[in-house]
């Protein structure tokens, strides 16, 4: 009886730890297949060319500054807004039912397609706004979903940092701003960083939403103003390994890997500071 | 005394910034609704409604059935679903109630890792590497069905399923644990019988939060399903290629005319696909509150 009952308890645990390994064995697949496939393209020219023959040669240069200004479009527009909104949730806001409504919005926010937010970007920014389809009408469709992740990740930062900060600030004298800009900020600085890269590494990775209002197909320029339309590397790889025949396998790996490099890097260096300020933390 | 002056001055600017910031995120919601009505209603007098329910999707021969398009996407993400929900409970009680302190090192980056690959990049492995071996595996005409899109989101799913899954585990007293242990229980007997049942509800909120990003996710789905606008209705349908209503718009809105009716039922499309992800989420996130309020996801 007392063996069976333990057996039971081996097989079940053999059970979940199964399940584990189907979960990771094929993540770790997915991105070794990337690397050992993508690595043979990656070479200087194809990082700092422009694409040639029908982007079957040459580099996807401007694929990478697009995504780059992308990135940072969205940041420019993402950071004040995320990290303000989070400011007011965790030290203004008391808890109401209008309090309840922006979670509620948060939440929603967080939960819209991406595909929809395209056609959000396409009506507001691009046609009614007519930005045109350009990096500021891509950026600020960007911006907006990669908001509620800012938002919520910035909030918790703050929170995290224990109310005794705020009171000793506040007996000293300082104002409940004073507090906030040199008390708890800096505290929650590194949380509020972590959350910032982990939002513009999804905006980075996002194809749907730059379908309609800046993506394009093929432009062998850089773009001149935050109104031209640009290349970006998602886009690029859904056009070069759908759209166009006959396209080497070792570019659409190596134009993989690159964004998957990309994507990834952010998100061990927003892992890192994670860590290392959560180790060195006092509190 | 002006000092104090502009210092109170300070603090009221400051309080009113951060609450109008706070607050434009419920304008966004009501910005993105108001902009796919706009664009999405005329669909509603333009195409008569037998039209817009019927089982055909041909633009061209002006024929509008979103009903494929509809169950499309509920039979990607119910397949995806019924993936995940075992192999995300299983990955989150392993992480959180077994599994050695090392192996929930290398677990938890990896599953952020997931988290973070694009969809697209999911996609390009979806059809060149899935797809041909679902297509040999089955001796099918082709691996661009139903399943393999599932199957991908199934993936996409998880690392949402598996750390809302944690947390309602996490939120399960230690008492519920102990007494267990006490009266005689096995660990699995503990976490089958006890943890897991305790949980419950906290796991459902994981599974609605899944089914949300799957049935939203897009650029995977439209590289690896196939795209054929046909109904799903026999069971053979999960092996044949079918059509999302996301890959419907994001196959289709680039090359229609702005202002045409092909154009404002794409956007209808977008305005049936807000309105289901915010009741799925409307959902989840009031049984989150509730919980919170009581102590605990649970």
């Amino acid at each position: 009886m007392m063996m069976s009952r333990y057996r039971t308890q081996r097989l079940g645990f053999a059970l979940l730890a199964l399940g584990a390994l189907v979960v990771v064995v094929p993540i770790l697949f997915v991105v070794l297949t990337v690397l050992v496939r993508g690595i043979g393209a990656i070479n200087w020219e194809f990082l700092t060319a422009m694409p040639r023959d029908g982007m079957k040669a040459g580099g996807i240069f401007p694929a990478i500054v697009g995504t780059l200004l992308l990135t940072l479009g969205t940041a420019l527009a993402a950071i004040p807004v995320g990290v303000g909104g989070a400011i007011y949730l965790s030290e203004y806001a008391r808890d109401t039912w209008l309090t309840r409504a922006i979670r509620l919005a948060i939440v929603n926010l967080a939960g819209i397609p991406s595909v929809v937010y395209g056609l959000f970007g396409l009506g507001m920014f691009v046609l009614f706004l007519q930005f045109g389809t350009s990096i500021l009408a891509g950026s600020l469709t960007l911006a907006i979903m990669t908001l509620p992740i800012i938002i919520s990740t910035a909030e918790e930062a703050l929170r995290a940092v224990p109310t005794e900060f705020r009171t000793v600030s506040a007996s000293l004298g300082g104002t409940r701003w004073q507090g906030i800009r040199n008390v708890v900020l800096p505290q929650a600085l590194p949380g509020i960083i972590t959350g910032i890269l982990l939002g513009l590494l999804r905006a980075a990775g996002e194809t749907a939403p730059i379908l309609f209002t800046v993506a394009t197909f093929f432009l062998p320029r850089l773009p001149r103003s935050p109104f031209d339309q640009t290349m970006a590397l998602p886009y690029h790889l859904y056009v070069i390994s759908t759209q166009v025949p006959g396209m080497p396998v070792k570019i659409q790996y190596g134009t993989a890997l690159v964004l998957l490099a990309l994507v990834l890097s952010l998100n061990v260096v927003a892992t890192m500071i994670r860590s290392y300020f959560r180790r060195r933390r006092q509190w | 005394m002006s000092n104090s002056k502009r210092i109170r001055w300070t603090e009221f600017a400051i309080e009113t910034l951060v609450r109008a910031l706070g607050f434009s995120t419920i304008g966004f919601v009501l910005l993105i609704f108001l902009f796919l009505l706009r664009e999405g209603i005329p669909a509603f007098f333009e195409v008569d409604i037998g039209n817009l329910l019927g089982a055909r999707w041909y633009p061209t021969f002006d024929l509008f059935g979103t009903l494929p398009l509809l169950l499309g996407s509920i039979v990607v993400t119910a397949t995806a679903i019924l993936i995940a929900l075992p192999l995300g409970v299983a990955t989150a009680v392993f992480v959180r109630e077994v599994a050695p302190p090392w192996a929930r090192e290398v677990l938890k980056p990896m599953i952020e890792v997931l988290a973070g690959i694009p969809s697209v990049v999911l996609g390009f492995f979806g059809m060149t590497l899935v797809a041909p071996f679902i297509r040999t595996t089955l001796g099918a005409p082709t691996g661009l069905v139903a399943f393999t899109g599932a199957l991908i989101l199934a993936y996409m799913s998880l690392p949402t399923i598996i750390s809302v899954a944690e947390d309602a585990l996490d939120a399960v007293p230690k008492s519920y644990r102990d007494a267990s242990l006490a009266m005689g229980a096995t660990k699995w007997q503990t976490i089958w019988r006890v943890v897991v049942p305790a949980a419950k509800s906290g796991i459902l909120t994981a599974v609605m939060l899944g089914m949300g990003r799957a049935i939203g996710e897009t650029m995977a789905v439209m590289m690896v399903t196939g795209n054929a606008a046909r109904m799903p209705l026999t069971l053979d349908s999960l092996f044949r290629p079918i059509r999302t209503m996301t890959a419907t718009i994001a196959a289709e809105m680039g090359e229609v005319a702005h202002g045409s009716v092909h154009y404002h039922t794409l956007f209808g499309i977008g305005i049936i696909l807000f309105l289901l992800t915010f009741a799925i989420n409307l959902a989840a996130a009031s049984a989150i509150f509730q919980k919170r309020r009581k102590g605990g996801l649970r």
